[in-house]
C-alpha cells in the first residue's frame, strides 16, 4: 500500500532504480551463463569416460581423451602453488607490517610492474632463463611461469586484507607479550585468512587457463609425463591444439577440455571454500 | 600479588613532539589508581609507557625510569615482551581476536607464548573467566562462539579475562567503560573493585564519577604534566592545586 506521505514521483523514481539495477546485475550475469551454456552445448557430447582417462588418439584415428593434459595441468598448477603462494603470502606480510618504507615502495612497484606485464613475455623468458639453461621444456619450468604470474596478485592482495586488520588486535597480542612475529603469523594472518584465501584463488583461477606461457615452458605433450623435468601435457595446450586442428571430432574435444578446465577450476575453488569455512566459528568476523 | 609501580621523570615523546613531561608518580600495590585530565593530556601516552607499548608507535621515544617490585622497565636487561607479560592491558574499545572462540580469546597470552598443556590452559581459562565475572555467560559455548559474537560489554571483560590468564602484576585500563552502556560499565566498575585484591590496578578515565567509585588514588594530569596526585578523596574534596580544583568542579576539559 501507498504510504501517503511518499509522493508518486518517489515511487517512480525508487522503481526505475530498483529496475536499473535489476538490468546491470543481468547484463553481468548473462555473459558468463551464455559461456557455460555455450561449453556445456558445445562439449558435453565428447565428455565420456574415454575423454577423462584416455590419452589423446593419433590424427584420422576415432577416439581418445585428455586423461594426461587434465592431470598434466594439476601438476603444473599444483607445483606453481607450491611456489608461488607461501612466496605471495611472505612478500604480502612484509608489505603490510614492516613495509612502509623505501623498500616496501620498491617492493610494492615491481609487483604492480610484475601483474601487468603480458603472460606471453613472462612465458618467453622463463624459456631463457630455465628452459634452455636446462636443455629441455619441462613441468618444472611451467610451473615456474605460472608462478611467477602468481606471486604478485598474491602479495597485493594478502596486504591489502591484513592492513584490514585493525591496529587495535595487534595491540592487543603485544599487549599479552606475544613476540612480533608470532602476532604477525597467529594472530594477523589468522584473522585476515578469508580475504587472503580469496585472493590466491583468484590469482589460482586466473593462471588456471594460461596458454601462452605454457607454450614456451611446459609445451605440452601427447603421452604421460610424471617428471618435473619432462614436456608435460596441459589442458589449456592441448584445448589450443585441438582447437586449431583441421578436424571436426578434435574440435568437440576441444570444447569438452574447456569444460573439464572450468570444471576443474570452480572445483578446486569451492573445495577451497568449503574446507576454510569449516574451521569458522558462530559469529566470527 | 600486585606490585608497586614507581615512575620516575618519565618523558615520552611521538616523533618531536612531547606528549608527556618528567612524570613521578609512586603507584601503590594493590590499589586501584585513577588518571583523570581533558583529553589529549597524556593519559594514554602515560598508561602506555608502563607496558613499554608506546615505543611500537614509529617515532616514539621515553626517557625516564619505570620500576615494577624489582623488574627495571626500561633497564637494560629488560624486553618489551617480558615486560608485557607482567603487566595485562585493557583497551577502550574492547578488541577481542576475532576469529578466535571465547576460550582460544582467554588461553591467546599462554598458547602464543608456547604452553599447550591441556589441562592447564582448562584452568587457566576457567578461573579468569570466573574472574573476569563472564564464566556463567560464556560456559556453554566456549569453544563453538567467536569471541567477536559477545555483546561489547562482554567482548570488554572478555578482553579483562584474556589479560589475567597471562597473571600480570599489574592492570592497565585505558578507559575500559567509555564505549559501554551504563549497565555493563558498572559490572566492570564491580571488577576493577575485586581485582584490587590481587593486582595493582592503573585506571584512565575520563569520567570522575568513575574515578572516585573505584580508586584510592587519582592522579590530575594537564597537558603533558601530572599536577597533582593524592588520595582521591583528598583529589575531590580539597584539591592544592587551582588546576585541579578548575578540573573537577567543570570549569574546563
Ligand atoms: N600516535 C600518535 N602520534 C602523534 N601524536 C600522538 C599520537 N598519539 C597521541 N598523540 C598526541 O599526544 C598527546 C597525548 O595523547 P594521549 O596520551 O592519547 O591523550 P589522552 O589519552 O589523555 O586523551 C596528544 O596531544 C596527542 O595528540
Ligand atoms: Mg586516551
Amino acid at each position: 500500500m501507498r504510504n501517503p506521505g511518499v509522493s508518486w514521483n518517489r515511487l517512480l523514481a525508487d522503481w526505475l532504480a530498483t529496475a536499473l539495477m535489476a538490468l546491470t546485475a543481468i547484463v553481468v550475469i548473462a555473459p558468463l551463463f551464455a559461456i557455460l551454456f555455450y561449453l556445456v552445448y558445445q562439449g558435453v557430447g565428447s565428455l565420456n569416460w574415454a575423454f577423462l582417462t584416455h590419452t589423446p588418439a593419433p590424427p584420422g584415428v576415432v577416439g581418445g581423451g585428455m586423461a594426461n593434459a587434465i592431470v598434466g595441468s594439476a601438476m603444473i598448477l599444483l607445483l606453481a602453488s607450491v611456489i608461488g603462494i607461501p612466496l605471495g603470502i611472505g612478500a604480502g606480510v612484509f608489505l603490510s607490517e614492516y613495509g612502509r618504507n623505501r623498500y616496501g615502495n620498491i617492493i610494492r612497484f615491481t609487483a604492480d610492474l610484475l601483474n601487468g606485464v603480458p603472460s606471453i613475455v613472462i612465458g618467453m623468458t622463463v624459456y631463457a632463463l630455465v628452459v634452455v639453461p636446462q636443455k629441455h621444456f619441462s613441468l618444472f619450468a611451467g610451473s615456474i611461469a605460472l608462478a611467477i604470474m602468481m606471486v604478485p596478485t598474491i602479495t597485493r592482495s594478502t596486504e591489502q586484507m591484513l592492513l584490514m586488520v585493525p591496529h587495535s588486535i595487534r595491540e592487543a597480542a603485544w599487549g599479552l607479550g606475544v613476540q612480533r612475529w608470532r602476532t604477525t603469523v597467529s594472530v594477523v594472518l589468522a584473522t585476515a585468512r578469508s580475504g587472503i584465501i580469496t585472493g590466491i584463488m583468484l590469482a589460482f583461477a586466473r593462471v588456471a587457463g594460461e596458454t601462452a606461457p605454457l607454450m614456451f615452458t611446459a609445451f605440452g605433450n601427447q603421452y604421460w609425463n610424471f617428471r618435473t623435468n619432462q614436456p608435460t601435457a596441459a589442458l589449456p595446450l592441448q584445448i589450443f591444439t585441438y582447437g586449431t586442428s583441421p578436424f571436426d571430432e578434435w574440435h568437440t574435444q576441444a570444447w569438452a577440455g574447456a569444460l573439464v578446465l572450468i570444471a576443474l577450476i570452480v572445483g578446486s575453488v569451492a573445495a577451497v571454500r568449503v574446507v576454510a569455512r569449516k574451521g569458522a566459528l558462530k559469529g566470527a568476523a | 600479588m600486585g606490585t608497586p609501580v614507581q615512575v620516575q621523570n618519565l618523558s615520552a615523546w611521538f616523533g618531536e613532539r612531547q606528549a608527556l613531561e618528567s612524570i613521578t608518580i609512586d603507584v601503590p600495590p594493590n590499589h586501584a589508581t585513577a588518571i583523570i585530565g581533558p583529553s589529549g593530556c597524556g593519559k594514554s601516552t602515560f598508561v602506555r609507557c608502563l607496558n613499554r607499548m608506546h615505543e611500537t608507535v614509529p617515532g616514539a621515544r621515553v626517557e625516564g625510569t619505570v620500576t615494577m617490585g624489582n623488574i627495571n622497565v626500561y633497564g637494560n636487561g629488560s624486553s618489551p615482551v617480558e615486560v608485557r607479560r607482567k603487566v595485562g592491558m585493557v583497551f577502550q574499545k574492547p578488541n577481542p581476536f576475532p576469529t578466535m572462540s571465547i576460550y582460544d580469546n582467554v588461553a591467546a597470552g599462554l598458547k602464543l607464548n608456547g604452553i599447550h598443556n591441556r589441562r592447564q590452559l582448562d584452568e587457566t581459562v576457567e578461573r579468569s573467566l570466573r574472574h573476569a565475572a563472564l564464566w556463567d555467560e560464556v560456559k556453554d559455548e566456549l569453544k563453538k562462539k567467536s569471541g567477536a559474537s559477545l555483546s561489547g560489554g562482554q567482548q570488554q571483560r572478555l578482553c579483562i579475562a584474556r589479560a589475567l590468564a597471562v597473571e600480570p602484576e599489574v592492570m592497565l585500563m585505558d578507559e575500559p567503560a567509555s564505549a559501554l552502556d551504563p549497565i555493563s560499565t558498572a559490572k566492570i566498575e564491580e571488577l576493577i573493585y575485586q581485582l584490587k585484591e590481587h593486582y595493582t590496578i592503573v585506571i584512565v578515565t575520563h569520567n570522575m564519577q568513575q574515578a572516585a567509585r573505584v580508586a584510592e588514588f587519582t592522579g590530575f594530569f594537564l597537558m603533558g604534566k601530572l599536577v597533582e596526585f593524592d588520595k582521591t578523596e583528598v583529589i575531590f574534596t580539597k584539591p592544592r592545586d587551582k588546576r585541579t580544583e578548575d578540573y573537577i568542579t567543570g570549569r574546563f576539559g
